[in-house]
């Protein structure tokens, strides 16, 4: 199977108060397409910063990442930006949704950054809302919707532009077991029925356990695979 | 500008009481503001109206009003058979030789005020149509008689058709009302030129007005006046430019003072909206990040937020001009530096107020958001999607 992702060596430092705090120490992984990944680890052990580096929202101090064969560290603010929107979706563990948009506005969003026009956007935020089973919600704010119907919203925002990656920070960290069960399921779906390369970050380790791979970081440190449960 | 227009509008929306605080804040800015604007035109408009395009009026070189202009008998003489002055039927030349004095009546709010007194020739209601009898009588020609103009009659004590008023030594009765439509005769008392040249002891006018028929024919008269040495003292210019030059100074006062005022004000607003905004900012940080997160550039965001702001500033300006235009029905009287006498005005609106207040609010948006929508777009994504 083709490489998705590749870190190599990655090592990112933030500074505070003139001190420097590593936060990933030369972490290298590779995540072939269509893989599930779970990153697990204790707070500030730097799996959300791992994960912010592969999705392009934060850049690493050294290092290369590559995704599907471009180098995103070396790319500019605007291009990165560009490069999200067609590469990545995502997904947050408090949803993000826009509080003043309906449902439909809010996997609508991403769209707007693409050259669709509205009857195309219409079709695309359809599909998406029905593969998540909210299609008779779509008129619906954020605030009628219970938590696990607003994460199963933001999930269609990610897959609405139809990228070949999605990143999840804690999915169901804010969920209760039931709509937790729910989301994971509807995650296994996505990859396993679209082929969608999914890592997850998780504390959870029901979660991690539906995916197909799980790592572990401690301060800073990717632990080889062998080592794994 | 990628953001729909849906989010902008209804982020607006959301905050009801903020925003309304600060429209409200804006609202009253762009009210004075226009308020300002609307005096000083209104000025201008009444003084304008007060001249006739066709009409040309002659007075003294040096003087700066008709009071401090002296025009003696043999020039007015010579002025009076210029070819350029049109004729009525019975071939009389369309003038009016005036003589303005200037009295103290006390006024009906309490103090006194200074109240232009015209004496006009026969010709002077033919020459300024404007001019209509709205109630009692024209004074008789060779009588102590005065009409006064209807904004006298509202403003001052005793200016009622039948009272008597005392000046130059005699006892002049009041016959009639006389409208000028919203000009500044309408703030004047009208008398037989004769008598009152009589009363005072004068024998010279003070300004000569004429009716030409083509108004192009002033620039011949500058050039003819300048030339001859019994004129070359006397000024023609158009009758409406002339009362236009004497509503500048007070125009000019209500519009520095009033703007400088305003000035101020705005600073209070443009603060009220920066910290509307701020609050904003603060508020969706998260909403930024993930809306940066997704794809959207640094400039969008900032665009948003600066459109936010300045919507909330184009509804303040609305409703500011809105309330500010009730004041057309609002009319004031204050003493016009440029005739040294009271004058009744109306608030004015115009086209170009209306353009001018709207500008002025959105401005007041884009100063006040400025700050706020630039630190929005400056946010790093991590820290904003932290900060949930």
């Amino acid at each position: 199977m083709p490489t998705a992702i590749s870190v190599e060596n990655v090592y990112k430092s933030y500074m505070r108060d003139k001190l420097e705090v590593p936060v990933l120490n030369n972490v290298s992984l590779t995540i072939q397409e269509g893989e599930f990944i779970a990153l697990m680890g204790p707070s500030g052990s730097g799996k959300t910063t791992l994960l912010n580096i592969i999705a392009g929202i934060d850049r690493p101090t050294r290092g290369r990442v590559l995704v599907q064969g471009t180098d995103i560290a070396t790319l500019s603010e605007a291009t990165l930006a560009k490069w999200r929107s067609r590469h990545v979706g995502f997904i947050f563990q408090f949803y993000n949704l826009i509080p003043v948009l309906t449902a439909y506005e809010n996997v609508e969003l991403p769209l707007m950054l693409t050259p669709l026009n509205k009857a195309q956007r219409k079709d695309q935020v359809e599909r998406a809302l029905a593969m998540v089973g909210l299609a008779d919600r779509m008129k619906h704010y954020p605030k009628q919707l219970s938590g696990g119907q607003e994460q199963r919203v933001a999930i269609a925002r990610a897959i609405a532009s139809d990228p070949d990656i999605l990143v999840a920070d804690e999915p169901t960290g804010d969920l209760d077991k039931r709509s937790a069960d729910d989301i994971m399921t509807l995650l296994e779906r996505l990859n396993q029925e679209l082929g969608k390369t999914i890592v997850m970050v998780t504390h959870d380790p029901a979660a991690a356990e539906r995916a197909g791979t799980v790592r572990h970081l401690e301060k800073g440190d990717l632990l080889p695979e062998e080592k794994m449960r | 500008m990628k953001i729909p227009f849906s989010y902008i509008a209804r982020n607006f929306i959301a905050r009801r009481l903020t925003t309304s605080i600060t429209v409200t804040g804006v609202a009253l800015v762009v009210f004075v503001f226009a308020a300002v604007l609307m005096m000083s035109y209104g000025v201008q408009k009444t003084l304008v109206s007060t001249g006739s395009a066709n009409n040309v009026i002659i007075s003294r070189k040096s003087a700066t009003s008709e009071i401090s202009s002296i025009i003696d008998r043999e020039t007015a003489n010579n002025i009076l058979t210029l070819p350029a002055i049109s004729r009525g039927a019975d071939g009389k030349p369309l003038a009016t030789t005036d003589a303005v004095v200037i009295i103290n009546i006390g006024k009906k709010t309490g103090g006194i005020s200074n109240v232009t007194v015209r004496g006009v020739s026969r010709q002077a209601f033919t020459i300024r149509e404007q001019i209509k009898l709205t109630e009692g009588r024209m004074f008789t020609w060779g009588a102590r008689e005065l009409v006064v103009g209807g904004a006298i009659r509202d403003r001052f004590k005793g200016a009622n058709i039948g009272d008597k008023v005392k000046f130059a030594g005699d006892m002049w009765t009041i016959v009639g009302v006389i409208d000028g439509e919203h000009s500044a005769f309408d703030s004047e008392i009208w008398g037989d030129i004769d008598q009152l040249l009589q009363a005072f002891n004068r024998s010279d006018f003070s300004t000569i007005t004429f009716r030409v028929d083509d108004p192009a024919v002033l620039s011949q008269l500058k050039t003819q006046f300048a030339s001859d040495p019994r004129l070359n003292q006397f000024e023609p210019e158009s009758e409406r430019r002339y009362y236009e030059k004497q509503s500048e100074a007070l125009s000019m006062f209500i519009n520095i003072l009033g703007i400088f005022i305003t000035i101020i004000f705005s600073v209070g607003a443009m603060i009220g909206a920066m910290i509307t905004m701020y609050a904003a900012v603060a508020n969706r940080t998260v909403e930024i990040g993930t809306l940066r997160a997704l794809g959207f550039q640094r400039f969008s965001i900032m665009m948003a937020f600066l459109i936010e702001s300045m919507l909330i500033a184009l509804v303040g300006g609305a409703l500011g001009l809105f309330l500010a235009s009730f004041l057309q029905f609002v009319s004031l009287s204050t003493l016009n530096f440029g005739s040294f006498s009271e004058l009744q005005f109306s608030f004015s609106l115009s086209p170009i107020i209306i353009i001018l207040t709207i500008l002025f609010a959105v401005v007041m948006g884009l100063v006040g958001g400025f700050l706020p929508s630039f630190r929005a777009a400056r946010l790093q994504i991590v820290n904003a999607l932290r900060s949930a």
